[in-house]
Protein backbone atom coordinates (compact mmCIF):
# COMPACT_ATOMS: atom_id res chain seq x y z
CA UNK A 1 0.00 0.00 0.00
CA UNK A 2 2.96 2.41 0.33
CA UNK A 3 4.18 1.78 -2.88
CA UNK A 4 1.74 4.39 -5.43
CA UNK A 5 3.30 2.58 -8.50
CA UNK A 6 2.16 -0.59 -7.11
CA UNK A 7 -1.70 0.63 -6.12
CA UNK A 8 -1.92 2.39 -9.49
CA UNK A 9 -0.91 -0.91 -11.39
CA UNK A 10 -4.17 -2.24 -9.15
CA UNK A 11 -6.45 0.94 -10.64
CA UNK A 12 -4.75 -0.06 -13.64
CA UNK A 13 -7.60 -2.75 -15.10
CA UNK A 14 -6.80 -1.89 -18.79
CA UNK A 15 -2.96 -2.71 -18.48
CA UNK A 16 -0.96 -4.97 -16.69
CA UNK A 17 -3.59 -5.04 -13.64
CA UNK A 18 -1.99 -5.71 -10.44
CA UNK A 19 -4.34 -7.89 -8.02
CA UNK A 20 -2.83 -7.76 -4.92
CA UNK A 21 -4.88 -4.85 -3.48
CA UNK A 22 -7.92 -7.49 -3.52
CA UNK A 23 -5.83 -9.68 -1.02
CA UNK A 24 -5.19 -6.49 1.17
CA UNK A 25 -8.69 -5.06 1.38
CA UNK A 26 -9.85 -9.04 1.68
CA UNK A 27 -7.71 -9.87 4.38
CA UNK A 28 -8.24 -6.50 5.73
CA UNK A 29 -12.40 -6.24 5.68
CA UNK A 30 -12.45 -9.64 6.99
CA UNK A 31 -10.28 -9.38 10.60
CA UNK A 32 -12.60 -6.23 10.73
CA UNK A 33 -15.43 -7.86 10.60
CA UNK A 34 -14.67 -10.22 13.12
CA UNK A 35 -13.70 -7.35 15.46
CA UNK A 36 -17.08 -5.29 14.57
CA UNK A 37 -18.72 -8.77 15.23
CA UNK A 38 -17.16 -9.01 18.22
CA UNK A 39 -17.48 -5.58 19.38
CA UNK A 40 -21.86 -5.62 18.39
CA UNK A 41 -21.64 -8.33 21.58
CA UNK A 42 -20.13 -5.82 24.18
CA UNK A 43 -21.42 -3.46 26.78
CA UNK A 44 -18.38 -1.06 25.56
CA UNK A 45 -15.06 -1.12 24.57
CA UNK A 46 -12.14 -1.90 27.07
CA UNK A 47 -11.12 1.38 27.29
CA UNK A 48 -13.85 3.93 26.24
CA UNK A 49 -17.28 4.44 27.49
CA UNK A 50 -18.87 4.31 24.07
CA UNK A 51 -18.54 2.96 20.67
CA UNK A 52 -18.12 6.20 18.61
CA UNK A 53 -19.78 4.46 15.43
CA UNK A 54 -21.31 6.79 12.49
CA UNK A 55 -25.01 6.18 12.50
CA UNK A 56 -25.75 8.20 9.06
CA UNK A 57 -26.99 5.67 6.43
CA UNK A 58 -28.25 8.35 3.66
CA UNK A 59 -26.99 8.18 0.49
CA UNK A 60 -26.31 11.93 -0.62
CA UNK A 61 -24.47 14.03 -3.07
CA UNK A 62 -21.62 15.36 -0.92
CA UNK A 63 -20.81 11.58 -0.02
CA UNK A 64 -20.89 9.93 -3.57
CA UNK A 65 -19.31 13.62 -5.11
CA UNK A 66 -16.32 13.21 -2.38
CA UNK A 67 -15.92 10.12 -3.02
CA UNK A 68 -16.12 10.74 -6.67
CA UNK A 69 -12.99 13.70 -6.37
CA UNK A 70 -11.43 11.08 -3.83
CA UNK A 71 -10.81 8.52 -6.41
CA UNK A 72 -9.66 11.17 -8.92
CA UNK A 73 -6.88 12.21 -6.99
CA UNK A 74 -5.97 8.64 -5.67
CA UNK A 75 -5.84 7.95 -8.97
CA UNK A 76 -3.29 10.33 -9.81
CA UNK A 77 -1.25 10.05 -7.33
CA UNK A 78 -1.33 6.29 -6.15
CA UNK A 79 -1.26 8.04 -2.44
CA UNK A 80 -4.96 7.49 0.13
CA UNK A 81 -4.31 9.12 3.15
CA UNK A 82 -3.09 5.93 5.50
CA UNK A 83 -0.15 5.16 3.36
CA UNK A 84 0.53 8.59 2.41
CA UNK A 85 1.14 9.63 6.34
CA UNK A 86 2.93 6.33 7.15
CA UNK A 87 5.28 7.17 4.39
CA UNK A 88 6.00 10.14 5.93
CA UNK A 89 8.69 8.41 8.09
CA UNK A 90 10.05 7.58 5.11
CA UNK A 91 11.45 10.59 4.65
CA UNK A 92 10.65 11.28 0.67
CA UNK A 93 10.15 14.63 -0.13
CA UNK A 94 7.10 14.14 -2.38
CA UNK A 95 5.50 12.41 0.53
CA UNK A 96 5.73 15.87 2.29
CA UNK A 97 4.29 17.84 -0.83
CA UNK A 98 1.35 15.31 -1.26
CA UNK A 99 0.29 15.68 2.87
CA UNK A 100 0.27 19.35 2.77
CA UNK A 101 -1.69 19.40 -0.18
CA UNK A 102 -4.23 16.70 1.80
CA UNK A 103 -4.74 18.97 5.39
CA UNK A 104 -4.89 22.04 3.06
CA UNK A 105 -7.95 20.07 0.92
CA UNK A 106 -9.35 18.58 4.48
CA UNK A 107 -9.02 22.65 5.95
CA UNK A 108 -10.92 23.83 3.06
CA UNK A 109 -13.59 21.24 3.26
CA UNK A 110 -13.66 22.05 7.14
CA UNK A 111 -14.62 25.95 6.37
CA UNK A 112 -16.89 24.70 3.64
CA UNK A 113 -18.94 22.75 6.27
CA UNK A 114 -18.80 25.47 9.02
CA UNK A 115 -20.44 27.90 6.27
CA UNK A 116 -22.96 26.09 5.39
CA UNK A 117 -26.21 25.86 8.06
CA UNK A 118 -27.20 22.49 9.01
CA UNK B 1 7.96 -14.25 -0.12
CA UNK B 2 4.65 -14.74 -2.91
CA UNK B 3 3.58 -10.90 -3.66
CA UNK B 4 -0.02 -12.17 -2.94
CA UNK B 5 0.37 -13.85 0.29
CA UNK B 6 2.05 -11.35 1.86
CA UNK B 7 -0.37 -8.29 0.55
CA UNK B 8 -3.20 -10.99 2.02
CA UNK B 9 -0.70 -10.65 5.82
CA UNK B 10 -0.39 -7.38 5.16
CA UNK B 11 -4.58 -6.95 4.79
CA UNK B 12 -4.82 -9.05 7.78
CA UNK B 13 -2.35 -7.05 9.99
CA UNK B 14 -4.58 -3.63 8.92
CA UNK B 15 -7.74 -5.52 9.59
CA UNK B 16 -6.36 -6.47 12.95
CA UNK B 17 -4.93 -2.85 13.91
CA UNK B 18 -9.11 -1.75 12.86
CA UNK B 19 -10.63 -4.20 15.43
CA UNK B 20 -7.96 -3.45 18.21
CA UNK B 21 -9.19 0.32 17.89
CA UNK B 22 -12.50 -0.67 17.41
CA UNK B 23 -12.37 -3.11 20.74
CA UNK B 24 -10.35 -0.79 23.04
CA UNK B 25 -10.75 2.39 21.71
CA UNK B 26 -14.66 2.52 20.25
CA UNK B 27 -13.05 4.15 17.36
CA UNK B 28 -13.61 3.52 13.47
CA UNK B 29 -9.89 3.54 12.02
CA UNK B 30 -10.40 6.08 9.45
CA UNK B 31 -7.34 7.89 8.70
CA UNK B 32 -8.59 10.64 6.71
CA UNK B 33 -11.29 11.00 9.66
CA UNK B 34 -8.77 10.60 12.54
CA UNK B 35 -6.18 13.14 11.17
CA UNK B 36 -9.06 15.87 10.08
CA UNK B 37 -10.33 15.78 14.30
CA UNK B 38 -6.71 16.33 15.19
CA UNK B 39 -7.56 19.54 13.95
CA UNK B 40 -11.13 20.02 16.48
CA UNK B 41 -10.82 20.07 20.42
CA UNK B 42 -12.02 16.54 21.67
CA UNK B 43 -10.77 14.02 24.38
CA UNK B 44 -10.33 11.03 21.95
CA UNK B 45 -7.69 13.63 19.83
CA UNK B 46 -5.19 12.29 22.08
CA UNK B 47 -6.26 8.95 21.34
CA UNK B 48 -6.33 9.20 17.60
CA UNK B 49 -2.36 11.27 17.84
CA UNK B 50 -1.08 7.94 19.38
CA UNK B 51 -3.20 6.01 16.59
CA UNK B 52 -1.72 8.12 13.88
CA UNK B 53 2.05 7.90 15.61
CA UNK B 54 1.92 4.41 15.40
CA UNK B 55 1.11 4.25 11.25
CA UNK B 56 3.85 7.18 10.90
CA UNK B 57 6.47 4.48 13.12
CA UNK B 58 5.04 1.33 10.70
CA UNK B 59 7.83 1.95 7.89
CA UNK B 60 10.59 1.86 10.56
CA UNK B 61 9.51 -1.02 12.26
CA UNK B 62 9.17 -3.00 8.57
CA UNK B 63 12.93 -1.50 7.76
CA UNK B 64 14.23 -3.17 11.66
CA UNK B 65 12.56 -6.32 10.80
CA UNK B 66 13.12 -7.02 7.11
CA UNK B 67 16.06 -5.29 7.01
CA UNK B 68 15.53 -2.82 3.94
CA UNK B 69 12.92 0.19 3.20
CA UNK B 70 9.35 -0.48 1.95
CA UNK B 71 9.16 -0.06 -1.69
CA UNK B 72 7.97 3.14 -2.71
CA UNK B 73 7.71 4.28 -6.45
CA UNK B 74 6.16 7.89 -6.87
CA UNK B 75 5.73 8.46 -10.22
CA UNK B 76 3.54 11.43 -9.92
CA UNK B 77 5.21 15.16 -10.41
CA UNK B 78 5.08 17.53 -7.55
CA UNK B 79 2.56 19.46 -9.22
CA UNK B 80 0.38 16.46 -9.94
CA UNK B 81 1.28 15.30 -6.19
CA UNK B 82 -0.12 18.63 -5.03
CA UNK B 83 -3.37 18.57 -7.05
CA UNK B 84 -4.15 15.13 -6.00
CA UNK B 85 -3.50 15.75 -2.39
CA UNK B 86 -5.98 18.52 -2.55
CA UNK B 87 -9.00 16.27 -4.21
CA UNK B 88 -8.05 13.76 -1.43
CA UNK B 89 -8.66 15.74 1.50
CA UNK B 90 -11.14 17.90 0.15
CA UNK B 91 -12.86 14.17 -0.89
CA UNK B 92 -12.23 12.29 1.77
CA UNK B 93 -14.07 14.89 3.83
CA UNK B 94 -17.11 16.04 2.14
CA UNK B 95 -17.18 12.08 1.42
CA UNK B 96 -16.66 11.03 5.40
CA UNK B 97 -14.11 8.66 4.60
CA UNK B 98 -11.27 6.98 3.07
CA UNK B 99 -10.13 3.46 1.28
CA UNK B 100 -9.72 2.66 5.39
CA UNK B 101 -12.57 4.41 6.87
CA UNK B 102 -15.37 2.62 4.17
CA UNK B 103 -13.15 0.58 2.55
CA UNK B 104 -11.83 -1.36 5.73
CA UNK B 105 -13.87 -0.36 8.18
CA UNK B 106 -16.90 0.53 6.73
CA UNK B 107 -17.42 -2.46 4.26
CA UNK B 108 -16.84 -4.63 7.37
CA UNK B 109 -20.19 -2.89 9.52
CA UNK B 110 -22.18 -3.61 6.23
CA UNK B 111 -22.53 0.25 6.12
CA UNK B 112 -24.41 1.40 3.11
CA UNK B 113 -23.20 4.11 2.86
CA UNK B 114 -19.73 2.68 2.38
CA UNK B 115 -21.38 0.15 0.37
CA UNK B 116 -21.76 3.71 -2.18
CA UNK B 117 -18.61 5.13 -1.56
CA UNK B 118 -16.44 2.53 -2.13
CA UNK B 119 -17.16 1.57 -6.02
CA UNK B 120 -17.35 4.89 -6.47
CA UNK B 121 -14.07 5.79 -5.72
CA UNK B 122 -12.48 2.80 -7.20
CA UNK B 123 -14.20 3.40 -10.07
CA UNK B 124 -13.27 6.97 -10.87
CA UNK B 125 -9.50 6.00 -9.49
CA UNK B 126 -9.86 3.66 -11.86
CA UNK B 127 -10.68 6.30 -14.53
CA UNK B 128 -8.11 8.53 -13.92
CA UNK B 129 -5.38 5.98 -14.11
CA UNK B 130 -7.03 4.74 -18.04
CA UNK B 131 -7.33 8.36 -18.89
CA UNK B 132 -3.92 8.88 -18.07
CA UNK B 133 -2.41 6.01 -20.13
CA UNK B 134 -4.26 7.17 -22.92
CA UNK B 135 -2.80 10.59 -22.76
CA UNK B 136 0.56 9.52 -22.33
Amino acid sequence: MLDPARVRGFLDIGGAWDPSLVFVLGGAVSVSALGYGLSRRLPRPALAQTFDLPTSRRIDAPLVLGAALFGIGWGLSGFCPGPAVAALSTGAAPVFVFVTAMLLGMAASELRVRRSPR
Amino acid sequence: MDTHLAALLGGLLIGLSAATLLLLNGRIAGISGLVAGLGRPGERRLADLAFLLGLILGPPLFATLAGHWPLMRIEASWPVLAVAGLLVGFGTRLGSGCTSGHGVCGLARLSPRSLVAVPVFLATGMLTVALMRAAS
